[in-house]
């Protein structure tokens, strides 16, 4: 445990901050922000404003701190007060990637203390310390992070809070010394690598909309595990009785490539434990369907619905000695 | 019991977040069925299902959409906790990142049925995928009719404005959240006045979490009865049963509530490396320590109580043998300590001593005094904490102490310095 006395320094006498040195186009963006809440309530802007001033000086400095004021009509300690708060606004320049190591307890013991302390020994930085300049390509911010939610990838990474999932320390060492080198290895989950104050504006409201990120990956196999598995076993949740079916897809047949998908989720709503009408569903492939991101599906789970389930048949849960 | 995906039926589906599949896959047919109900007949029926919270608290949700006044003149808003940060818990984000239009389903339903025009997602900062799918999906929402004016002919208007958090576990706390939605610090209010009467912008406020809202338009479309009967009496529903840990296959199963542990672990293929059972987590790191005496009691709200611990987020973190429940009960403290708001000294203060004192005894400095004093200084801490995370903090601690006090006092007596292996990973920033 250190402390430090950084944690006070947003406030400087001696230099009070300029809401000025950012461009008009960051101030339009700012007033967008406010369009999102009531009338009358600006305030609720200032999260997001934050991580707006966090995009274009890869740190929340005390001229962002005299923006969000001035936009906002706070005082500067109202938004010093916010800003000290919370742990993602960073108080120094924070490097074209934040690489932050869950040390929770469970990712912890599975390995991601292990994972951080060979990160920070490599990069020779510490806690919230920045392995090269940060204006510079390839700069990398460590921190260790609390529970990222992703405790069934466990251990998990983030880069500039995309995950990979399922670390090692030599994955950990490999991934760094990747993004050292200018590379963007693609995450597990989530959109292409971008630079930290990219995905700072993204975190304000203005989301990367482009097709690789709209159809990026968000599932593995502990997302899909009991799902797969239900459809191996042939087990399903009782279907809605039929007077409450009403404007269900069971009674409309889907066509093509999406047949499988559909004829799944009309087994579950009519309770069939078989999940019959799917058996002569052909198997939908990614590359037959532009739509559905070839590059980005991974191989180890295509859709498989249908096909998963055509060796089960509505006794296989019995074989578990469990019924239902 | 059997695996009943309702809420993760979608999973591994054909980008199943993209509206046109989700309409294939049954999507929104729960709203337009509810905008041809009465609103009071919506929170009649959700009452009726005894749909309980999934934030880990499991208060009733028709209960808490009932509370909101009505013809009170004032505007009304649903505020969706998507906080997720309670150690263990991984349910919301797949949820967001797979199939987030069923959230907005049940958020606009929810709308509907308490009169709210605006519903705001909080999501955690962190969980940046999350924000970018839902906020696309939000988009696609008001290109096709379900958001904006006039939605499917309802004459209605409903908005949603996402909204991402900055890093403070704090603000699942549903008071904090509120104060942090308002561009403020996130600590907790006192209550009452409760949400319900003055939440955001003191106005009369829903907050539910993501898998509460998530199960609504299954409910509308299956019935009360039908969702009733998924799970145990008092418990109705589903559950996704969060594993982690020392598990074969971890992972997201969906199962009625009153699932066991004996069954989860058959589910996932049994323990990972070989070893035995060891201790494990019913619901996030808030709710008391469980042991392998523990195997068959069923994971639903009232038994969980019953047995002295909390079904929570239903997120089961599984520990074995080779673990060490010291070394897990620090660093847990650490991060409560970490994520202590600061408002109220028995939390602010209480979670700085005993991390303290647990990485003394860890370390190989403790004394025989500091297992009495970390009991005292818990319960200094639990019920006159400010709020929850207080409360929370000390359930692992005199929960391990119950079950392992043996462990405390070996690591004690043998007093072997360890202070090279410090695991402390967690807390302030150098």
């Amino acid at each position: 445990m250190t402390s430090s006395n950084s944690r006070l320094s947003l406030i400087d006498i001696e230099r009070p901050g300029n809401p000025d040195v950012f461009a008009a186009e960051v101030r339009a963006a700012a007033l967008e922000i406010i369009t999102r809440y009531p009338a009358g309530q600006s305030r609720s802007a200032l999260l997001p404003m934050l991580h707006l001033v966090q995009s274009e000086q890869g740190y929340v400095s005390a001229d962002g701190i005299a923006f969000c004021a001035d936009v906002l009509d706070l005082t500067k300690a109202q938004v010093a007060a916010v800003a000290t708060f919370y742990t993602m606004y960073k108080r120094k320049p924070t490097g074209e990637y934040l690489v932050s190591v869950c040390t929770n307890t469970l990712c912890g013991l599975l390995g991601g203390d292990d994972i951080y302390r060979a990160l920070s020994a490599t990069l020779g930085v510490g806690m919230n310390q920045t392995a090269g300049n940060p204006d510079e390509a390839g700069s990398i911010t460590l921190e260790h992070a609390e529970c990222l939610a992703a405790c069934d990838y466990a251990p998990v990474v983030t880069v500039n809070y995309e995950f990979f999932d399922n670390q090692t320390t030599e994955s950990a060492l490999g991934l760094v010394k990747d993004l050292q080198g200018g590379k963007r290895p693609q995450p597990n989950r989530g959109a292409p690598l971008c630079s930290f104050k990219e995905i700072s504006r993204q975190i304000a409201g203005f989301v990367d909309d482009r097709p690789e990120s709209r159809l990026a990956v968000a599932t593995g196999q502990p997302t899909e595990v009991g799902v797969k598995l239900a459809q191996q076993k042939g087990e399903n949740a009782p279907g809605y009785p039929v007077s409450h079916n009403a404007g269900s897809s069971a009674d409309q047949p889907a066509a093509g490539s999406d047949q499988a998908d559909a004829a799944a989720v009309a087994a579950h709503n009519t309770g069939a434990r078989d999940g019959s009408s799917a058996h002569d569903a052909p198997l939908s492939t990614s590359a037959s369907d532009p739509a559905a991101a070839a590059s980005t599906e991974p191989a180890a789970h295509p859709d498989t619905v249908g096909g998963a389930k055509t060796d089960t048949g509505p006794d296989q849960g019995e074989l578990f000695g469990k019924g239902d | 019991m059997p695996l009943t995906p309702v809420l993760t039926k979608r999973f591994g589906t054909k980008a199943p977040w993209q509206i046109e599949n989700y309409l294939r896959l049954d999507g929104y047919a729960g709203l337009e069925k509810a905008l041809t109900m009465p609103p009071d007949d919506i929170i009649a029926m959700v009452k009726e299902s005894n749909l309980r919270g999934r934030g880990g608290a499991g208060f009733p949700t028709g209960m808490k959409w009932q509370f909101i006044p009505q013809n009170d003149g004032k505007p009304h808003y649903v505020v969706v906790n998507a906080d997720e940060g309670e150690p263990g818990t991984c349910r919301d984000l797949p949820i967001m990142m797979n199939d987030p239009h069923s959230m907005i389903e049940g958020i606009i339903i929810a709308c509907y049925a308490v009169r709210a025009n605006h519903a705001f997602v909080y999501i955690r900062g962190e969980a940046v995928h999350a924000i970018r799918r839902v906020t696309q999906a939000v988009n696609e929402a008001y290109a096709r009719g379900y958001l904006g004016d006039d939605v499917r002919g309802s004459g209605i208007r409903f908005d949603i404005t996402v909204h991402g958090g900055a890093g403070a576990y704090i603000c699942g706390e549903e008071t904090a959240l509120l104060d942090s939605l308002e561009g403020k610090r996130g600590q907790p209010r006192l209550k009452p006045p409760f949400p319900a009467t003055n939440g955001v912008y003191d106005a009369p406020t829903v907050v539910n979490n993501v898998g509460t809202l998530c199960s609504v338009p299954y409910i509308v479309l299956g019935g009360a009865a039908w969702y009733k009967d998924l799970g145990p009496e008092g418990s109705p529903g589903t559950s996704i049963y969060s594993l982690s840990g020392r598990v074969k296959n971890p992972g997201q199963y969906e199962a009625p509530m009153g699932t066991t542990l004996r069954e989860l672990l058959e589910m996932a293929g049994g323990m990972s490396r070989g070893k035995e059972l060891k201790f494990w987590t019913p619901g996030g790191a808030s709710c008391p320590l469980l042991t392998r005496e523990h195997l068959d009691l069923p994971l639903d709200f009232d038994a969980v109580a019953k047995a002295g611990s909390m079904n929570g987020t239903s997120a089961v973190m599984i520990f074995d043998e080779d673990d060490s429940v010291v070394q897990a009960v620090l660093k847990w403290t650490q991060f409560y300590e970490h994520e202590s708001c600061g408002k109220c000294t028995p939390c602010r203060e209480g979670n700085y001593w005993t991390a303290q004192i647990l990485e003394r005894i860890w370390t190989g400095h403790g004394t025989l005094a500091d297992i009495d004093t970390l009991l005292d200084v818990s319960d200094n801490i639990l019920g006159r904490s400010f709020c929850a995370l207080g409360d929370g903090a000390t359930s692992c601690i005199t929960s391990s102490i119950k079950y392992f006090r043996d462990e405390y006092l070996a690591l004690i007596e043998t007093a072997t310095d360890r202070s090279t292996v410090s695991p402390a990973l967690t807390g302030v920033s150098a």
